[in-house]
């Protein structure tokens, strides 16, 4: 428990930090607000509507793929802490876990999920 | 000092579910929901229980909050479309199933069937282990059937991301 | 409050501050030696005028971001732009609470480890925050309410999810031969062999997926001056963009620290302090980082998602295999 007594003074320090730095520009720097500065920038020409567009379904499925893979790789960290007192038994698990992964993989590879077209 | 700790760190977890549920914003509620998931990474901390508060950060704050949140981006609900398609009395079933839910989380509570055995796996022991190895050691041998089934699991999921999110098949 | 827990906190104190100071140097002088090496490598010759060599360049950058007008486009949402760099860069900062730079020094007859906190989930903590890290740039991206800043945001954050995944993977190898998760046996472990030489493949995985993960050339996306303006602070002025600049510099500075730790043996070295042979190692994986920015072109977005899921997924699965094998086969 006392070794994160440190993690949460750094954490302070660099919150504090990044608090001063934002705010001190705000009060530094000297502010002159007009309608064209203060319009989103868009190459020079007027902004067309807004830019809260929908965007491509592609980004959704790599998050999903992301949470699914992420919940294989924590599964593996336990796993390889333990390597040494598993042995050869723990080794086979794994292969058997990964192989199936391999095989999901291999699913969403011809399904077309990591296309980007 | 841990109590006080929990105390503060738990104030702030329900204060921002609370909010969480009164923002109309739903990046808002997003990212009140972020906090939550990261206090609640740190109340396990306060009970040693350090792997599964790496856990907590890394799948439920990092991956899945990711998830909703470009969910919401990419729905991209504006306030006043999302009151028009909402049906009239839609807060009394929510009022029933929210009693429901927290009767059932009352009695799960109160019959102790969550509460595992303590056996020799007491705070001491687990330190001169370490969390991790000890969950590797026990996750690989007595609890080895649930942990393989959880890789058809993640395989089945797969299938419904690819399944939702291709047009042509 | 006891004796000791107040000493303790003082000692923590020390080491959280004098860490904070070197990695705040340690920005400023990567600003100044990207632009220098790179010139040099484009046969130019950089910043000249602002102090010797331009060595005040980044300072007067400082002072001029400083003093600069503090623009929040009218259309944003106030809030969360404010919040984003702050988001950014909090995690960038964070993560050196668990890097060991040094061996355990002895001042005034109370030995001190020279590491902010040896915690038994070091290796998680560090994925823990940087995964973390995502949201800052998301932020960012949604907040501006400009179309260059949401493409580069999203953009950027699929980036960084995809490629978490192999650098988390491209540590197992390592994990497996150390048999744990803290930071300090990581490095004590390998003061007879360097674990680049166990684990090559890992290491090649590791650095790509890190230059990817901090978006640094060629995997820049982000940021595609040709297609995107700056991507997801293109709105941003002053001091907020500092700190993101701030936050980009942190990161890789944290990701190379983590390359010295895992693969290059940290702060084990012969005849020189170990606070300085960490410094040279760590030195070497920024250059290495300057290099590779001036040496190659820049990705496009498929090549790239490609490139992580399509190769070194995979290969990342195949190298924790093999080391199994290996290790089993050895017993």
């Amino acid at each position: 428990m006392i070794n994160y007594l440190p993690i949460l003074i750094l954490f302070i320090v660099a919150v504090g930090f990044a608090v001063t730095n934002v705010a001190l520009s705000a009060v530094l720097g000297r502010q002159k607000p007009g309608v064209e500065k203060l319009s989103p920038y868009e190459c020079g020409i007027e902004p067309i509507g807004s830019a809260r567009e929908r965007f491509s379904v592609k980004f959704y499925l790599i998050a999903m793929l992301f949470v699914i893979f992420d919940i294989e790789v924590i599964f593996l960290y336990p796993w390889a802490v333990a390597f040494k007192s598993l042995k050869v038994f723990g080794f086979v698990e794994m292969v058997i876990f990964i192989g199936i992964l391999f095989i999901c993989y291999f699913y969403i590879w011809k399904r077309g999920g990591l296309e980007w077209d | 000092m841990e109590s006080y700790l929990f105390y503060i760190v738990g104030t702030i977890a329900v204060l921002a579910a609370v909010y969480l549920i009164f923002e109309r914003n739903p990046v808002f509620c997003a990212l009140y929901l972020i906090q939550t998931m990261v206090c609640i990474a740190v109340l396990y901390i306060l009970l040693e229980a350090q792997f599964i508060a790496a856990v907590q950060m890394i799948v439920y704050a990092g991956a899945i909050m990711v998830l909703f949140l470009f969910v919401i981006m990419l729905l991209n609900i504006k306030g006043d479309e999302e009151s028009k398609r909402s049906f009239p009395f839609r807060k009394i079933p929510a009022i029933l199933m929210g009693i429901g839910l927290l009767t059932v989380i009352c009695i799960i509570l109160k019959s102790k069937l969550l509460q595992g055995k303590q056996d020799v796996y007491t705070v001491a022991h687990i330190e001169s282990l370490g969390n991790t190895q000890l969950i590797g050691n026990l996750l690989f041998t007595d609890y080895l059937l649930p942990f393989e089934i959880t890789s058809i699991l993640l395989f089945v999921a797969a299938i419904g991301a690819i399944m939702l999110a291709k047009r042509k098949l | 409050m006891n004796k000791e827990l107040f000493i303790f906190i003082i000692i923590a104190s020390v080491k959280v501050l004098l860490v904070f100071g070197a990695v705040q140097f340690m920005v400023i002088a990567m600003i100044w030696l990207e632009r220098k090496i790179m010139a040099h490598m484009q046969v130019r010759l950089g910043p000249m005028r602002v102090g010797p060599h331009g060595l005040l360049q980044p300072i007067a950058d400082g002072i001029k971001l400083l003093f600069k007008e503090d623009i929040i486009p009218q259309k944003a949402s106030k809030f969360l732009f404010i919040l984003a760099p702050i988001m950014t860069v909090v995690p960038a900062l964070v993560t050196f609470a668990v890097i060991p730079f040094g061996d355990t020094i002895t001042i005034f007859g109370r030995s001190i480890d020279l590491v902010i906190t040896d915690i038994n989930v070091g290796f998680l903590y560090v994925f823990a925050v940087s995964s973390l890290g995502i949201y800052g740039i998301v932020m960012a991206g949604w907040a501006s309410n400009n179309k260059y800043s949401l493409l580069g945001g999203i953009r950027s954050s699929a980036q960084m999810i995809s490629y978490e995944l192999t650098l988390g993977l491209s540590l197992i190898g390592v994990v497996m031969l150390t048999g744990s998760l803290s930071l300090v046996d990581v490095v004590n472990e390998q003061s007879t062999l360097w674990n680049i030489v166990m684990q090559p493949l890992g290491f090649f995985i590791y650095a790509a997926s890190a230059i990817a993960e901090v978006n640094r050339c060629p995997f820049d996306l982000p940021e595609a001056e040709t297609e995107l303006v700056a991507g997801y602070h293109t709105e941003y002025s002053s001091m907020k963009f500092a700190t993101f600049f701030m936050a980009e510099y942190a990161n890789m500075i944290s990701v190379s620290a983590i390359a010295v730790t895992f693969f290059l043996g940290g702060w084990q070295g012969p005849f020189l302090p170990p606070v300085v042979w960490f410094m040279i190692k760590l030195s070497a994986c920024l250059f290495f980082f300057i290099w590779i920015r001036s040496t190659y072109p820049r990705l496009r977005y498929d090549q790239l998602m490609y490139f992580g899921w399509k190769f070194l997924l995979p290969l990342s699965l195949l190298n924790i295999l093999i080391t199994g094998l290996i290790m089993v086969i050895k017993g």
